[in-house]
């Protein structure tokens, strides 16, 4: 059930010049929430910038009695509404439509669950990851970001018992390149008899990358993609993507309904426009 | 005192002048947990042909100052799967169901309105003549008068449901083609679909929008489609639903004064799919306010100088 939520800005925290994480009162949203799944946010109430955007639902917000009060979203500045997002004040009311899209699917505690995250593709992975913890699935998180700068969140990760694995593109922390370096010796070490689900969300590159790594190893792989949004429900069709649902011909559908978690190897990725960032 | 929203679009009758746009709502049922749909006066759905289109690639919209560009590519499932899939169900959200048509050709008009004029709920055609006419090296027909009377002319001889050509606002005099549409035996006019436009990224040089062009909707492009319809309502004696960056009730009301019986909300749905009961709040506290007690006594009621042509008494 969806909600549209005039949600007050309870905290702003800038985590670098480009970073920063909007803490919202928003405990209808962060109560139906699901892991993989996004909200449709405005932070203006102008004509212009006319859309909202989409953002995946990042930390789960709670009061001292454990009650949910909110939710949080992880904000990287590239274009005009994520600029606002960053200066927003505290107090300040950012509508909040959600939660939207096809969630990611939880594995069974026979399976082993292996996070890959680019960048600001962290995002879904805190509740997941919560919920991992909670069924007991043993879990890991490979992260990977231009610096050490860059790696955020980290000891909350390992607070959920989530192993991590890190990269970064200039060898600060963890190894020093992609996160497909230590993902294709983890999975290389790995018994094929241990069942292990894999979940990505980064640069559309990235994905891909994880995704056929994944399947050269027999491990499917759910990618969580982000594509420029016009209503985020179904309406207006802006938002397909390639996709071979049973059928060897691709069709469009949309992300935001059908996805945005989708099965890598179902995705034509040759057809796939990257998301060009700036939002 | 209580207020009267109904208004008549020809034989048409709807329960409030708030009609959801085509293209902007999908086949209603997208939204049929969040809105009740049976509330809204109409939903024109989204385009159909008589067989089944892919689309555009991505990126099919952009956003532009106070609006956006679309490059949808009249993305659909065809007319029979439509009447088969969606048409029972929205029959029994007990919405009031106006059908987009698409066309490639004359005949393709005809066939789709022949199957949908077979059906059972739709209410009424909302003709989408801003197609390409292959047979005509692509021109749109609704960008001659021609076309648009070969397209209403022959599609009103296999139907008595309502017929409302979606005239293009890419045309030097919208009066004319409301006119055309008129002789050629429509019951309405709806106007106005999105404006050809584009945007181009200047680190790549490339065009923001697949198809290169597409059509700009919003804000943006409200006071001159709020000059068109009133220049239709000039020009003939015909219903007209107007549309164009409607984004709240005022601006329906502006769109009803100028002329217009019913309007289309297509964009501003995207912002907020919740719209619909601040729409008719706001219309319904106008009309108090003013002690007018249907909303079918403003349609028309710009207050011009001496010799006003306008008012529809």
């Amino acid at each position: 059930m969806l909600v549209d939520v005039d949600a007050i800005v309870v905290s702003n925290t800038h985590l670098s010049s480009d970073y920063n994480v909007l803490g919202l009162d928003a405990p209808e949203i962060a109560e139906r929430a699901r892991p993989g799944q996004f909200v449709m946010v405005k932070p203006n109430a102008a004509d212009t910038p006319l859309l909202r955007r989409p953002f995946s639902v990042f930390e789960l917000q709670r009061d001292t009695r454990g009650q949910l009060t909110g939710f949080s979203l992880l904000n990287k500045q590239v274009g005009v509404v994520t600029h606002q997002l960053y200066e927003l004040p505290v107090g300040t009311r950012v509508r909040c439509l959600g939660p939207l899209g096809h969630p990611f699917s939880v594995t069974t505690t026979s399976e082993r669950a292996w996070m890959v995250a680019g960048g600001v593709g962290l995002a879904p992975f805190l509740t997941l990851s919560w919920i991992l913890h909670e069924r007991g699935i043993e879990s890991s998180l490979f992260y990977g970001a231009r610096s050490s700068a860059e790696l955020f969140y980290l000891d909350e990760f390992r607070q959920l018992g989530v192993s991590l694995e890190l990269a970064t593109d200039d060898g600060s922390a963890g190894d020093d390149g992609l996160v497909t370096v230590p993902l294709r010796r983890a999975l290389a070490a790995l018994a094929p008899s241990t069942p292990l689900r894999l979940y990505a969300c980064g640069p559309t590159p990235m994905m891909r990358a994880v995704t056929e790594l994944a399947a050269a190893h027999g491990r499917q792989t759910e990618v969580s993609l982000e594509q420029v949004m016009g209503c985020g429900l179904g309406g207006c069709y802006s938002c397909v993507v390639s996709v071979r649902q049973g059928g060897t011909t691709p069709r469009f559908v949309r992300s935001c309904l059908d996805g945005p978690v989708f099965e890598g190897e179902s995705i034509a990725w040759d057809e796939l426009t990257p998301h060009d960032g700036a939002s | 005192m209580s207020v009267d929203l109904s208004v008549s679009i020809g034989s048409l009758q709807l329960k409030n002048p708030l009609i959801a746009a085509s293209g902007c709502f999908g086949y209603g049922l997208e939204y049929a947990d969040i809105v009740d749909l049976s509330t809204l006066g109409a939903i024109a759905v989204k385009g159909l042909f008589l067989e089944e289109r892919e689309g555009h690639p991505p990126p099919r919209i952009v956003e532009t100052p106070s609006g956006m560009l679309n490059a949808i590519g009249l993305q659909g499932i065809g007319v029979r799967r439509f009447v088969e899939e969606k048409l029972p169900l929205l029959v029994k959200r007990r919405a009031v169901i106006i059908v987009n048509v698409c066309g490639s050709s004359v005949d393709e008009y005809v066939e789709v309105v022949r199957i949908l004029d077979d059906a059972e709920g739709v209410a009424a055609i909302e003709l989408n003549i801003s197609c390409p006419n292959i047979k005509e090296g692509g021109m749109m027909f609704g960008n001659s008068l021609q076309g648009t009377h070969d397209v209403v002319a022959a599609v009103r001889r296999v139907t008595r449901l309502p017929l409302i050509p979606k005239l293009t606002p890419n045309v030097a005099d919208v009066g004319s083609f409301a006119k055309a549409a008129h002789e050629a035996g429509a019951d309405a006019v709806s106007l106005v679909n999105t404006f050809l436009a584009m945007a181009i990224d200047i680190e790549t040089r490339r065009p923001k929008l697949s198809n290169v062009m597409g059509g700009l909707s919003g804000p943006a492009i409200r006071p001159i489609a709020v000059r068109m319809v009133h220049e239709c309502h000039r020009a003939v004696e015909l219903p007209i639903v107007g549309m164009g960056g409607i984004m709240t009730a005022d601006d329906t009301l502006e769109f009803m004064i100028a002329g217009a019986t019913a309007v289309q909300v297509g964009t501003a749905n995207f912002v907020d799919p919740f719209i619909w009961d601040k729409l008719q709040g706001g219309l319904v506290d106008y009309l108090e306010r003013h002690a007018i007690p249907r909303a079918t006594d403003l349609v028309g009621t710009i207050e011009l100088a001496a010799g006003n042509p306008s008012s529809k008494g």
